[in-house]
């Protein structure tokens, strides 16, 4: 992973400037995206850096569509496709596109994606580097539920809400636990503030690591939450395979409806999902 | 330019001591290169003006409404304070300009902390009143809300890489504009400076406030572009709207050989064809448009062939005109905007989205006691529909014009009204109204002419009594 990131920085500095600021630049730069020591593990076992233009890579993601049970449980407002116009691949970069439409009954399409029955895994590291969208009702979250759902029911499952974002709220995000006894808003949460920044105006890393004895929070550099099974109010879940979701949400319980200063399209980018094994 | 040449000599020297450092190349410097040597003083006051600061109350402004106050203060020993008088009495309005530019690029917003006596919306409060570049660079919040409790409050900067040097720190204006207003208040401000916050994004600009707007005009004609706007959604996850003054924006015309913008945001129309006016700041485009359809130079109106001692006139070249209070009485609920425009030499007024307007002559009024007509030159390129209403107005020897709700003439006032039922488009049409009706025994205090509705576009010339 280091290993890419410098290579990408390099890069970049080279389109702007001369050799001799380039190579200044990426002297100074070594310090970006490396900071995490707040995550240990290192063995990687899964990544899509989404290096392959258009659709998503069949054999990690799966398409969520339509608008779930009650607007997935949340009473979201819109309809979710795999139209690349939702969801597509571009430039090492894939964009998850939340549009104002009217679309098989929902005033709203977006994406959601997941790794239900192709990644599934117990402990390790998980992160993704996002760039969010913004504005009054808009949803985004990258978060993982127990793949033993569908067998015993949510909230006995488990979800690790890794990161959660409400559009109105544009510099703080949420990382909450989900389980029997702390479902829903009883879940074991906690939120994170950028100084002088925002999530909407550029890529931030956000991740978990998680072991047997906790989950661990963490925003780029910053590691902000440690839960434990001390913490949880109910049985801990947290001790079985889990799969990835990524979506984009208009509306919902969580976020409140979008208002009329709303602007669309909204696009969630996300540069790289990868995961670590737990050693 | 002053401003660019700093900009750029500060990167050339950068760029060139690399050089220098890189090729060994022995020559030197030029004597014309520059530092951008202003200083990035963030302060404005604190517990006392910062960094060198003048007060210049606006025009009729209460003489007393700002002090320095020690009694109410956010932080620290001294705090703005502001008292506002009831209404009547004026109002409380002054900039607070540097007494030397300052470097504001690496900001981006302007911040303080305020409270006030009571609830009150601060009607006008902002920065850029700058008289060096007659306000290039102004903002201008409109009713900013304080509640009785210290709050903070930000205003973004539209666009910080133009304010290099900028002397207009701060100013603010805030009245009684009627009897309900708040006034007879006061409220404090203090801490204000400029700050990088890192929190203000999503800028979304806009001109002609956001609207895609479709206009027929003729070359020479000029046209102001107004409604500019910056929105920035704020760390708060609140969007802000500022009006702001048009050099923040990069003006584009989609054809210079019809329309050309200046960095004033005025348009001048060359020629004959469409052209479509666009803008940016930032190379961020702004939501909102101008599109004109320009048929060439406009036909010349009639030249007037009265001998001057038969005119009484108000609006010709043909003639010395007599004073005019207005030439659009922006009365309420008026959507009638006028402008300027020159064909071939001659004056003439362009009235656009008219629904009713008036033209003032009040000092002083018209006596046309010998006259026997008002002639005027109209035209339009808008189908007529219904009347187009031709009001004279005699305000009688009272001194006042006295009208009820509905615009009839009360009291001592008489008048005439005379419906154009006909205009050909695209041609000149004469007016010739009798002075009859209303008017018949009295028209030696006219005061007003009023247009309404019938065509919402027109030009009118050559506007004058006559017998």
């Amino acid at each position: 992973m280091n290993k890419t990131n410098k290579y990408e920085v390099r890069m970049k500095s080279l389109l702007f400037s001369s050799f001799l600021l380039a190579s200044f630049f990426a002297i100074l730069s070594c310090t970006d995206d490396e900071k995490q020591i707040v995550a240990n593990f290192q063995d990687l076992v899964m990544s899509d850096e989404f290096n392959t233009d258009g659709a998503l890579d069949p054999t990690i993601w799966n398409h969520e569509i339509g608008t779930g049970v009650n607007g997935w449980g949340n009473n979201e407002l819109q309809y979710y496709t795999d139209r690349q116009e939702n969801v597509v691949v571009q430039n090492g970069i894939l964009i998850i596109t939340a549009k104002e439409e009217d679309f098989n009954g929902s005033s709203y399409t977006s994406a959601r994606i997941t790794t239900k029955g192709l990644f599934e895994q117990a402990y390790g590291r998980f992160e993704a580097r996002i760039k969010l969208p913004y504005g009054q009702g808009i949803w985004p979250a990258f978060w993982l539920l127990g793949s033993d759902c569908d067998q015993v029911g949510w909230p006995q499952c488990g979800e690790i809400d890794i990161m959660e974002f409400r559009g109105q709220e544009p510099t703080t995000i949420h990382g909450t636990v989900h389980g029997p006894g702390y479902s829903a808003v009883g879940g074991i949460t906690k939120s994170y503030t950028l100084e002088n920044d925002r999530f909407d105006t550029g890529f931030h890393v956000f991740g978990i690591e998680w072991t047997p004895e906790y989950i661990n929070y963490y925003v780029d550099d910053v590691l902000y939450n440690q839960i434990t099974p001390a913490d949880v109010t109910g049985e801990w879940v947290f001790n079985k395979p889990f799969y990835i979701i990524i979506n984009l949400a208009v509306g919902g319980t969580f976020v409140g409806s979008p208002n009329s200063e709303t602007t669309y399209p909204q696009n969630m980018l996300v540069d790289y999902v990868r995961v670590y094994k737990n050693n | 330019m002053k401003t660019l040449k700093k900009i750029y000599s500060k990167v050339y020297l950068f760029l060139g001591i690399i050089l220098v450092t890189a090729m060994s190349c022995e020559r030197g410097l030029s004597d014309e290169v520059e530092f951008a040597t202003y200083p990035t003083t963030p302060e404005i006051f604190s517990d006392g003006f910062v960094g060198g600061l003048d007060y210049f109350p606006f025009s009729g402004s209460f003489a007393e409404a700002f002090s320095v106050g020690t009694e109410v203060t956010y932080s620290g020993s001294a705090s703005m304070r502001f008292d506002i008088p009831v209404f009547g009495v004026g109002y409380g309005g002054a900039t607070f300009p540097s007494t030397g530019p300052r470097d504001l690029s690496e900001y981006d917003a302007l911040t303080f902390w305020a409270k006030a006596s009571q609830g009150a919306d601060i009607n006008e409060i902002g920065f850029g009143i700058n008289g060096d570049t007659n306000n290039k660079f102004q903002v201008t919040m409109q009713n900013l809300p304080l509640t009785t409790q210290w709050r903070k409050y930000v205003i973004a900067i539209p666009d910080a890489s133009k304010l290099t040097e900028e002397k207009g720190m701060f100013w603010y204006a805030e009245g009684a504009a009627s009897a309900t207003e708040e006034g007879g208040y006061t409220f404090w401000i203090d801490e204000l400076k400029f700050e990088k916050l890192g929190t203000i994004a999503q800028p979304k600009p806009s001109i002609l406030g956001g609207v895609d707007v479709n206009q027929q005009t003729f070359t020479d004609s000029n046209i102001v572009l107004d409604g500019l706007t910056q929105t920035f959604n704020l760390g708060s996850g609140a969007n802000q709207t500022v009006s702001i003054a048009p050099s923040y924006f990069t003006f584009t015309s989609s054809n210079v050989d019809v329309a050309q913008v200046s960095e004033l945001g005025v348009v001048s129309v060359v020629g004959s064809g469409t052209a479509t006016i666009t803008a940016s700041i930032a190379g961020v485009a702004a939501s909102g448009s101008l599109t004109l359809e320009s048929s060439g130079a406009l036909a010349t109106a009639p030249v007037p062939t009265l001998p001057a001692a038969d005119v009484i006139s108000i609006f010709s070249n043909a003639y010395t005109d007599v004073p005019i209070d207005f030439f659009n009485a922006n009365w309420g609920g008026s959507t009638t905007q006028t402008t300027d425009v020159q064909s071939n030499g001659d004056d003439i007024k362009y009235y656009t989205t008219n629904n009713f307007v008036g033209i003032g002559f009040e000092n002083p009024t018209i006596d046309a006691s010998s006259m026997t007509h008002l002639h005027l030159d109209i035209y339009t390129d808008d189908i007529i529909s219904g009347n187009f209403e031709i009001q004279i107005r005699d305000r009688g020897a009272n001194g006042v014009i006295d009208s009820d709700g509905n615009g009839n003439p009360t009291v001592d006032d008489r008048d005439l009204r005379f419906n154009v039922t006909a205009l050909p488009q695209g041609q000149w049409t004469s007016v010739d109204i009798p002075l009859t009706g209303g008017l018949a025994t009295q028209k030696n205090n006219l005061a007003l002419l009023v247009f309404v509705g019938g065509v919402p576009n027109f030009y009118i010339d050559n506007v004058y009594f006559y017998r």
